[in-house]
C-alpha cells in the first residue's frame, strides 16, 4: 500500500509575472513504513517538493495522492490530513516560537484538537524522545540544539501522524548529536509505525536511514535507489 | 601556582580595558533611566496637583497681573493674575489625558492594519497599505486643525483628530515586522499543526510585533505631545480658562517681550513632558531591540 | 613538536564572562608549520580558543594565559591597533558562512584586493595581476571576468574559495579555518577541505582546522585536538585516530552514519560518564 503516489508533478515559483518552475515531472511512489529519501545539492528542488507535500507551498501541477486522498493545487490542508501529516524542520533554533513556553508550543494543538489528557500526552512525549519533563516551562532559547530538535519531533509526534517529513533535520546539528537524533528517529520509526520522508544534502545520512531514495538533480530525478 | 599567575596578570589586563573602554558614566545613569525617572514625575506632579498647587489655578486677581516669578508666587503670573505655578501644575492633567488617548487608538489600529497587511498580502495588502500611505501624506497637523474645527474643540476631538493621522506609522512598521516572520518556520510549523487565521494572528504574530510597537508609541509620544500643545497654542484644544500648556503658552505670546516668563514656564513644561517620553522611548528601544544592543 | 619555529604556543589559557563563568578552563598546546584539526562539539569552546588567536574575542570576554605567544610574540597585551598589523597579513582566517563573511555590495576584486591596500603598498597594476593569481589558485575559472562578480552571484562552493583568496593573498603564515565547510553542500566539502590542505602545505604555513565533524577532518590535517566543555581532553596524530583511546575521541570517530552502519544504532556519547571523567581530569 503506497502512503504517496506522486505523477507528472512540477512545482512553480511564481514571482510577479514570471513563472519559474524548479520541479520537473515528478515520479515516485512511497510505501507505508517506509523510509524515503530525498538528497541533492541545494537548490535541486528537494526541499521544494518536500514543501508541497507538507501542504505548505500550493502552486504546483500534476498529479498526488496523499494517505489515500487525491490533493488538488491551490488548495490548503485541511481536517484530517493537515493532522497526519507533520514535519520536523532543518533548523530547529527558527522552528520553535521564540516567545512560547515548550508547554504552550507543545499543547495548543492538542487543545485545538479537543483533548483533555494533554498533560499525560506531553510527558509520555517527553520520555519518548529522551527529555526530563522539567524542561516543560522553559523557552527554546534554554535549550541546546539537540534538545530543541527534540521537541520538534515531539511536536510533529503527538499529532500522531501518519507520514512525517524531515527537511534536513541534523544538518544544523554537531555530529555527536546527529548521532543521537537519527538513532532516535530509527526507534520511532519502529516503534510508531510511521512512514518517513526525509531530505538531505548528505548522501551517508541517506544510505544510513532510507529503504528508499531518489538524488534529484536541478529540479529532476537522476537516480532511484532501492535498499535492502 | 595557577592562581599566582592569573593575579601577576591582572594588573596588565585592567589598566588595557581602562584606557580602551575610555571615561564610563556609572551603569545606572542610561536614557531609559532618566527618561523613566522624568516619566514618573510627570505622572507625579499631575495626579498630585491639588495637593502640589499653592492656588486655584482658575482664581482670577486682577491686582497680582503679570508677577515676576517671587517667593510667593514661584513662577509668577499672567494677565489674569492666575499663579503660573499651579497652571503648570494642572495643565499636565489633559496633555497626558490626551497622549494616552491617542496611544490607545492609534496603536491597536496600527497593529491590525499593519499585520492583516503583512499576513493576507495580495489585495488586502495593496489596499491597506495605499489607505496607509495617503494618510500618512497628509499634513498631519493641518488635518487635525480641520477635523477639530469640523467636530468642535475639546479634549476627545483633539485626541480622535491627532489619533487619525498618527496611526499609518504603526501600520507600516507592523506590516515590516510581519512580512519578515511570514516566511519563518516557526509559523510554518504551526500552521502545520492546524493552527490558523486569528489564533495564528493573536497568539504567535502578535507577540513578536507588540514590543516594537510598544518602543514605538513611546518615542512617537514626544511628538504627540508637541502636537497636541500646537493644537492648543492655536485655540482648537482644551478651551480655556481650563489650564493647558498650548494655550498658556499662546496667551504669554502676547506679553512675551515684556513678560517672558508667562510664556516660558508652560513653553518648558512641554520642553520638559516631550523629552521625558523621548528619552523613554529611547531607553525602551536599546533594552528591546537587540540589534540596538551594545 | 616535528618544526622547532614554533607558530603557537599557549600554556593554561582561560576565556571567561565577566560574571566568572569559565568557558575555556585552562588549556595548553603549541604548534608549527603543520596542521592542526580542533575538533569538539558545539560550546566547547573550540571557536573561542580560535578566535583568541586572532585577538577577535568581544571585550566583554576576559582571556588569561601563563604564555600566549603568536609568531614569537606575546600577543595577549596586543592593542587593536598592533591586531591590525598582524591580522590580515601574518595570520589570516576563513569562517563558516561566505554568504555573511563576504560583503554583498562589493565585488569580489576588491574584496580579495583589500588585504593587499592595507598591508602593502603596491601599484594597482600589480595588486590586480596578484589578485588574478590568487583567485586562480584557489581554483576560480576565469579570474579577470570573476573580479567584477558580486558574493550573490557566486555558489557557496565559490564564495568560500574567495575567502580562501582573501585569507591568503598577503601570503600569511597562520591560517585559521573555522568550521569552513558546513554552509556547504557535501558534495563541494571535501574540495574546499582539499583545497586548504594543499594550499597551506604547499605555501609552508600553519593550518588550524576547526570542526565537529572529526572524520571528515581527519583526512587534512596530521594532528588532532579534541576539546570538550572548555577542556583539551585528547590530542593525538591524525593516523593514530582509529585507535583512540580516549571514549569522547573514540565517540566522535564513529558516530558518523554510513551505509555499512545501517540497522545498527549509532555510537552516541556517554555523556554522563565523560563528566566524571573530565572532572577527574580537571584535578
Amino acid at each position: 500500500m503506497s502512503v504517496l503516489e506522486l505523477k507528472d508533478v512540477s512545482i512553480s515559483h511564481v514571482q510577479g509575472l514570471e513563472k519559474n518552475t524548479v520541479v520537473h515531472d515528478v515520479n515516485v511512489s512511497v510505501k507505508a513504513g517506509e523510509c524515503f529519501g530525498l538528497v541533492g545539492p541545494s537548490g535541486c528542488g528537494k526541499s521544494t517538493l518536500l514543501w508541497v507535500l507538507a501542504g505548505l507551498n500550493p502552486h504546483w501541477s500534476g498529479g498526488i495522492q496523499l494517505l489515500d486522498q487525491p490533493l488538488k493545487p491551490g488548495k490548503v490542508f485541511s481536517g484530517e490530513l493537515r493532522r497526519r501529516v507533520q514535519m520536523v524542520f532543518q533548523d530547529p533554533y527558527a522552528s520553535l516560537h521564540p516567545k512560547h513556553r515548550l508547554r504552550r508550543a507543545l499543547s495548543e494543538p492538542l487543545k485545538l484538537l479537543g483533548y483533555q489528557d494533554i498533560d499525560d500526552r506531553l510527558s509520555e512525549g517527553f520520555k519518548l524522545v529522551g527529555l526530563t519533563e522539567n524542561m516543560i516551562d522553559r523557552y527554546p532559547h534554554q535549550l541546546s540544539g539537540g534538545q530543541r530538535q527534540r521537541v520538534a519531533i515531539i511536536r510533529a509526534l503527538l499529532l500522531e501522524p501518519k507520514l512525517l517529513l524531515l527537511d534536513e533535520p541534523t544538518s544544523a546539528l554537531d555530529m555527536s548529536v546527529q548521532a543521537e537524533i537519527l538513532n532516535l528517529l530509527n526507534e520511532l520509526k519502529a516503534k510508531r509505525d510511521l512512514t518517513m520522508i526525509m531530505v538531505s544534502h548528505d548522501p551517508e545520512v541517506v544510505d544510513y536511514m532510507c529503504d528508499h531514495a531518489v538524488t534529484m538533480k536541478a529540479g529532476r530525478i537522476d537516480k532511484e535507489t532501492f535498499y535492502d | 601556582m595557577i592562581d599566582s599567575s592569573l593575579q601577576s596578570k591582572d594588573p596588565l589586563e585592567k589598566s588595557t580595558k581602562r584606557i580602551a573602554s575610555g571615561f564610563r558614566l556609572p551603569y545606572w545613569l542610561n536614557t531609559f533611566n532618566v527618561g523613566l525617572v522624568m516619566v514618573v514625575i510627570l505622572l507625579g506632579l499631575a495626579l498630585l496637583a491639588p495637593l502640589l498647587s499653592p492656588f486655584d489655578p482658575n482664581l482670577q486677581n486682577i491686582q497680582d497681573r503679570l508677577l515676576a516669578p517671587d517667593a510667593q508666587h514661584w513662577f509668577g503670573t499672567d494677565r489674569f493674575g492666575r499663579d503660573l505655578f499651579s497652571r503648570v501644575l494642572y495643565g499636565a492633567r489633559p496633555t497626558l489625558i490626551l497622549v494616552s488617548l491617542v496611544v490607545i487608538l492609534t496603536v491597536p489600529i496600527g497593529l491590525i492594519v499593519g499585520i492583516c497587511a503583512g499576513y493576507f498580502g495580495g489585495w488586502t495588502e495593496r489596499v491597506l497599505m495605499r489607505m496607509t500611505d495617503i494618510v500618512m501624506s497628509l499634513p498631519s497637523l493641518v488635518i487635525a486643525l480641520a477635523l477639530v474645527s469640523i467636530l468642535g474643540p475639546g479634549l476627545m476631538n483633539g485626541a480622535l483628530a491627532l489619533a487619525f493621522t498618527s496611526w499609518p506609522s504603526f501600520a507600516r512598521q507592523a506590516r515590516t515586522e510581519t512580512l519578515s516572520i511570514r516566511r519563518s518556520d516557526y509559523l510554518s510549523a504551526a500552521k502545520m499543526q492546524g493552527i490558523t487565521g486569528w489564533r495564528l494572528i493573536i497568539g504567535h504574530i502578535l507577540p513578536l510585533v507588540l514590543p516594537s510597537a510598544i518602543v514605538r508609541a513611546a518615542l512617537n509620544l514626544g511628538g504627540i505631545i508637541l502636537a497636541a500643545a500646537g493644537l492648543g497654542f492655536l485655540g482648537m484644544g482644551i478651551q480655556p480658562p481650563t489650564a493647558e500648556w498650548g494655550s498658556m503658552v499662546s496667551s504669554g505670546s502676547r506679553v512675551i517681550f515684556d513678560q517672558w516668563w508667562v510664556a516660558a514656564v508652560p513653553g518648558f513644561a512641554i520642553l520638559f513632558a516631550s523629552l521625558a517620553f523621548n528619552l523613554l522611548g529611547d531607553g525602551l528601544r536599546d533594552k528591546m531591540d537587540p540589534r540596538h544592543d551594545k | 613538536m616535528t618544526n622547532n619555529s614554533s607558530l603557537i604556543q599557549v600554556e593554561n589559557l582561560h576565556i571567561g564572562l565577566e560574571d566568572g563563568t569559565e568557558l575555556v578552563k585552562g588549556i595548553d598546546f603549541s604548534m608549527g608549520r603543520e596542521r592542526v584539526a580542533l575538533v569538539g562539539e558545539s560550546g566547547s569552546g573550540k571557536s573561542l580558543t580560535a578566535r583568541s588567536l586572532m585577538g577577535l574575542l568581544p571585550a566583554s570576554l576576559h582571556v588569561q594565559a601563563n604564555r600566549f605567544e603568536l609568531l614569537g610574540e606575546a600577543v595577549l597585551a596586543y592593542s587593536q591597533r598592533q591586531w591590525l598589523q598582524l591580522r590580515g597579513k601574518q595570520v589570516s582566517m576563513v569562517l563558516q558562512d561566505p554568504k555573511y563573511a563576504l560583503n554583498p555590495s562589493q565585488n569580489i576584486g576588491r574584496q580579495v584586493e583589500e588585504p593587499l591596500v592595507l598591508h602593502q603598498s603596491l601599484a594597482k597594476k600589480t595588486r590586480v595581476e596578484k589578485v588574478e593569481h590568487m583567485l586562480d589558485a584557489v581554483g576560480l575559472p576565469n579570474p579577470a571576468k570573476l573580479r567584477k562578480l558580486y558574493p550573490h552571484q557566486l555558489s557557496g562552493g565559490m564564495g568560500q574559495r574567495v575567502m580562501l583568496a582573501i585569507a591568503l593573498i598577503n601570503d600569511p603564515q597562520f591560517l585559521i579555518a573555522d568550521e569552513p565547510t558546513s554552509a556547504l553542500d557535501h558534495a563541494v566539502r571535501d574540495q574546499v577541505l582539499e583545497l586548504i590542505a594543499s594550499l597551506v602545505e604547499e605555501r609552508n604555513m600553519g593550518l588550524l582546522l576547526i570542526s565537529h565533524d572529526l572524520q571528515q577532518v581527519a583526512d587534512y590535517s596530521e594532528r588532532v585536538l579534541v576539546m570538550y566543555q572548555g577542556q583539551l581532553i585528547d590530542q593525538l596524530p591524525a593516523s593514530q585516530l582509529s585507535n583512540a583511546t580516549h571514549p569522547y575521541t573514540q565517540t566522535l570517530w564513529s558516530c558518523r552514519p554510513n551505509i555499512d552502519k545501517r540497522g545498527q544504532a549509532l555510537p552516541v556519547l556517554d555523556r554522563g560518564a565523560l563528566a566524571t571523567l573530565t572532572e577527574g581530569a580537571a584535578k
